[in-house]
């Protein structure tokens, strides 16, 4: 029995371990934090959130200040795949962003019977404000 | 009996009677109430609810009930829509609500938004418990109380209510209400969002719900003291009416239903939808997996000076519970602008479950109703009735933001999805508040519509659409520029053109914002203020492993008059803001980047005001969006080459568009393998990265990892302490002393070197 948990991340229940959903390695025991079995990088946010306005004139520039960003990239060891981000403080512990209930997994997904990977999702029409003055 | 050697009397059922009602008769104050401000439960079953709803219903005549209410709801929203004078009201931020006798917020329309009718539980309760007993004020047929101060139960101040009473027989059998953004209202600043307020007695007007209108007529002393208290009395009025007619014809709908089906019918549908939401609330809890999410943002400004105040959520699912737990948050800022009052806060939890996690749920009240909160007191989302809180939208906006994503990571596992799991929404009210003289000789002061035009996150099965409405309400729009230029003297000169290269990368980018280049024109008082942080530190973040938004600040050109140089110098302008300030064509102007609150200011004739609304956060891995759809987003200039192939390693032709998909898939390969090269082992990383405390000189506030007992406080310029959380708010020096003392520092050294 597996449980998807997020884009990449999955539950073996019956391994109880975090899987990779790209490459469908073991990551980590299920039951403790999944974020111990994958690297983490300290990304300097201006890398990826570049300057547009000139660094040299300005203190602001579009690009988030590395003093009040942290930008924590999680890869997968054994294939690349950025799993997570977790934008922080400097210094700040991680967050432990998922903690599931494992024996209750199991019953669940037992009942829910086979998972579709791609489940269906509602697209629920929605009506908006009409402009019409 | 005895205590403390202290001969106790024990009163009588009589005296104690005695002592309650004397106690109820001479109290001082009718303050907020906290037992109606802290409970976001549904009031119990009144007696006629507990008689009709134990009788057999026919569910058919509900279903009809319900529908006549939902046309009558949508009828009168658009009354107001087309009646209304606020900026606010033209664009969709309004709603008309109906409640139970007990004042329960039981119905909403297809296009109302839900904080406005939620938030409005509190004061109606208010209204119920205070004054139907009050003598010298009473709840007759025909009388409507106003509202606005949100300590008694209101998003912020800007927003205004009139709620009514509708009898049958002679019984207060529901409340209809009308609420509208109004805009200004009397405070330190024009607008209505004033950002310096330092008290709650620089936020204007300050209504605790009182009687405005018997019979059916608004009382016209009251009116002209209302009027005489805010810069826009023509507003005032005009919004008062058009309040009243839309809540007279929903009265007037609520009786012809009556008449028709029976009040039995009325009232046992109202109840009824609340009490099936609920329970289908209850239900969708416990088929969620048991377990707990968290996340952490940072609020990096405070309006006055740069601050980064946590506010993390836990959600925990256990069961039938859900418990959504925010301690850990900043304390409370005293005397400054940002912190809620927590019955609004609840309420704004409450629309974010409908809006992004369970959008098929019906607007009522009971969609919150099974939720339990976990908050600190003193906390900025529980804040004090002595701290303002006119500009609570920066905490609120995160509560629409936060729970898609907690409840996202809970949910996603599940076969059976409500809607697609998304990233964030941009969270930020970015937008121009204005005020000051108009060119036809009017005082006015209010805010411009471009605040309904966030990106929303990029979705599990699709890109995030851009500036499509605010984070608070998908139903809402962004009216016309053409309608303000006519009444205002401010000139729009870019209007809604995407701001480039400004997204929240991911497999599923996030939908972007745009920018607005706005000046003044025939008026020698105008201004605008800012209200938004976000220009240091992301608010909208990405979800399962895409990027958030980047920071967003604003920009202004002074000294110059843009309309000579229209004249003059016309090739010295660009319609594009980064453009504008990294080439500073426009001789002799000052040219200014900073965060994005900005106090207000006088804007002279032709100086430019430059902001951006903000993009949504990504979704998934930037390596697996496919390569046709960055070709894509370079076809539409959404962004620039480099950042398709630094970013998204998509090797593209830039003219002709066209993915070289073996160079792609060779460059997404490399950085795969950079990735493991240059990643740390989580453990590894951890014991290396993460520090006891903040950076010395971070104005951090809050709680710091996961251990929320302890909060710590750094005051800009002063020492960095820590309290017990929960315990007390705190309280900032004024920047512009701060900012004296520093600059007397430099002084005495430049003296000492002479
Ligand atoms: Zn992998």
């Amino acid at each position: 029995m597996k449980a998807n948990i997020t884009e990449y991340l999955r539950v073996n229940l019956d391994t109880e371990q975090w899987e990779c959903r790209s490459c469908n390695n073991e990551l980590a025991p299920a039951r403790g934090n999944y974020k111990r079995g994958l690297l983490v990088y300290d990304r300097d946010p201006r890398e990826i959130h570049k300057p547009l306005v000139d660094p040299k004139l300005y203190d602001y520039t579009f690009s988030p200040d590395p003093a009040y960003t942290a930008l924590l990239e999680y890869y997968c060891p054994h294939c690349g795949t950025m799993i997570e981000t977790e934008y922080t403080v400097p210094g700040h512990p991680p967050v432990h962003d998922i903690e599931l209930d494992i024996d209750d997994l199991k019953k669940k997904v037992h009942a829910w019977g086979d998972i579709p990977d791609t489940p269906e999702i509602p697209d629920t029409p929605i009506e908006r404000h009409v402009h019409n003055h | 009996m005895t205590m403390n050697n202290t001969e106790v009397h024990t009163l009588s059922d009589e005296e104690q009677g005695l002592i309650d009602q004397f106690l109820i008769d001479n109290q001082l104050f009718y303050g907020p109430d906290p037992d109606i401000m802290r409970n976001h439960g549904l009031a119990p079953r009144s007696d006629a609810e507990e008689s009709i709803l134990s009788s057999d219903l026919d569910l058919q005549k509900v279903n009809m009930v319900r529908g006549r209410l939902t046309a009558a709801l949508d009828e009168t929203h658009t009354m107001v829509e087309q009646m209304g004078v606020a900026p606010g009201a033209k664009w969709g931020d309004l709603v008309t609500a109906i409640f139970t006798a007990n004042g329960d917020m039981a119905q909403t329309g297809t296009f109302g938004i839900v904080v406005f009718a939620s938030v409005c539980q509190y004061p109606v309760k208010f209204i119920k418990k205070y004054w139907v007993d009050e003598d010298t004020v009473g709840v007759r047929d025909g009388d409507a109380f106003i509202h606005n101060d949100s300590r008694y139960g209101n998003i912020h101040n800007t927003d205004q209510s009139l709620m009514m009473p509708v009898f049958w027989e002679g019984q207060l059998v529901c409340w209809v209400s009308s609420t509208i953004h109004e805009g200004e209202n009397g405070a330190i600043e024009p607008g209505g969002m004033p950002s310096i307020a330092e008290t709650k007695y620089d936020e204007g007007l300050k209504m605790s719900p009182f009687k405005i209108v018997e019979n059916f007529k608004l009382r016209r002393d009251i009116v002209t003291f209302l009027q005489n208290s805010v810069r826009d009395p023509k507003l005032q009025l005009a919004d008062m009416k058009v309040k009243l007619h839309s809540i007279l014809r929903l009265r007037e709908r609520v009786l012809a239903v009556i008449e028709e089906f029976g009040v039995d019918y009325l009232q046992g549908t109202l109840r009824k939808s609340l009490e099936d939401t609920e329970t289908e609330v209850r239900r969708r809890i416990e088929e969620m997996p048991n377990g707990i999410s968290r996340v952490n943002t940072f609020i990096d400004g405070d309006l006055r000076e740069d601050v980064l105040a946590k506010m993390p959520m836990e959600i925990r699912v256990k069961d039938s519970r859900m418990i959504w737990n925010l301690k850990g948050t900043s304390p409370e800022f005293t005397n400054r602008s940002i912190n809620v009052v927590m019955g609004s806060l609840k309420t704004c939890l409450l629309t974010s479950l409908i809006l992004y996690v369970w959008p098929d749920l019906p607007k009522n009240q009971a969609v919150f109703s099974a939720v339990e909160v976990e908050m600190d007191e003193n906390s900025l989302v529980n804040a004090s009735d002595e701290a303002p809180n006119a500009m609570s939208l920066l905490p609120i906006f995160r509560c629409f933001s936060m729970p898609p994503m907690t409840m996202g990571k809970l949910n996603y596992c599940m076969p059976n999805r409500y809607t697609a799991i998304n990233a964030n929404t941009y969270s930020q009210p970015a937008t121009l508040v204005y005020g000051g003289l108009t060119q036809h000789g009017e005082v006015t002061g209010n805010f411009c519509a471009d605040i309904n035009g966030n990106g929303t996150g990029g979705r599990e099965n699709k890109d995030g659409e851009h500036s499509l409405s605010p984070v608070f309400g998908y139903m809402a729009d962004t009216g016309e520029m053409e309608l303000a230029e006519e009444e205002l003297p401010y000139i729009r000169l870019v209007a809604q053109k995407l701001a480039k290269d400004r997204v929240g990368f991911g497999k599923f980018r996030g939908g972007m914002g745009y920018e607005q280049i706005a000046t003044v024109k025939n008026s020698t008082e105008f201004g605008f203020m800012t209200g938004q942080c976000g220009s240091k530190h992301p608010s909208a973040y990405g979800l399962f492993g895409g990027y958030a938004c980047p920071a967003y600040p604003m920009a202004r050109i002074k000294n110059i008059n843009i309309f000579e140089t229209f004249k003059n110098n016309p090739e010295q302008f660009d319609f594009d803001m980064i453009t504008l300030m990294n080439e500073r064509k426009i001789t002799d102007g000052d040219y200014y980047v900073q965060d994005a609150g900005m106090n207000f200011e006088l804007c002279n004739e032709g100086e430019i005001y430059m902001i951006c609304q903000g993009s949504g956060g990504g979704y998934g891995d930037v390596l697996d969006r496919d390569p046709k759809l960055v070709a894509k987003d370079l076809e539409e200039e959404l962004i620039s080459p480099d950042l398709a192939e630094d970013i998204y390693k998509v090797i593209c032709d830039p003219n002709k568009f066209i993915v070289d998909e073996a160079a792609t898939e060779q460059a997404r390969k490399a950085e795969r393998k950079a990735r493991i090269q240059r990643g740390i082992p989580y453990d590894e990383f951890v014991a290396q990265w993460v520090t006891p405390e903040p950076a010395e000189d971070l104005p951090y506030m809050g709680s710091w990892g996961d251990d929320h007992s302890t909060l710590i406080v750094s005051p800009p310029g002063e020492k960095r302490y820590s309290i017990p959380a929960g315990s007390a708010g705190v309280m900032f020096s004024n920047p512009k002393d701060r900012r004296i003392a520093e600059l007397e520092a430099e002084l005495a050294a430049l003296k000492n070197i002479t």
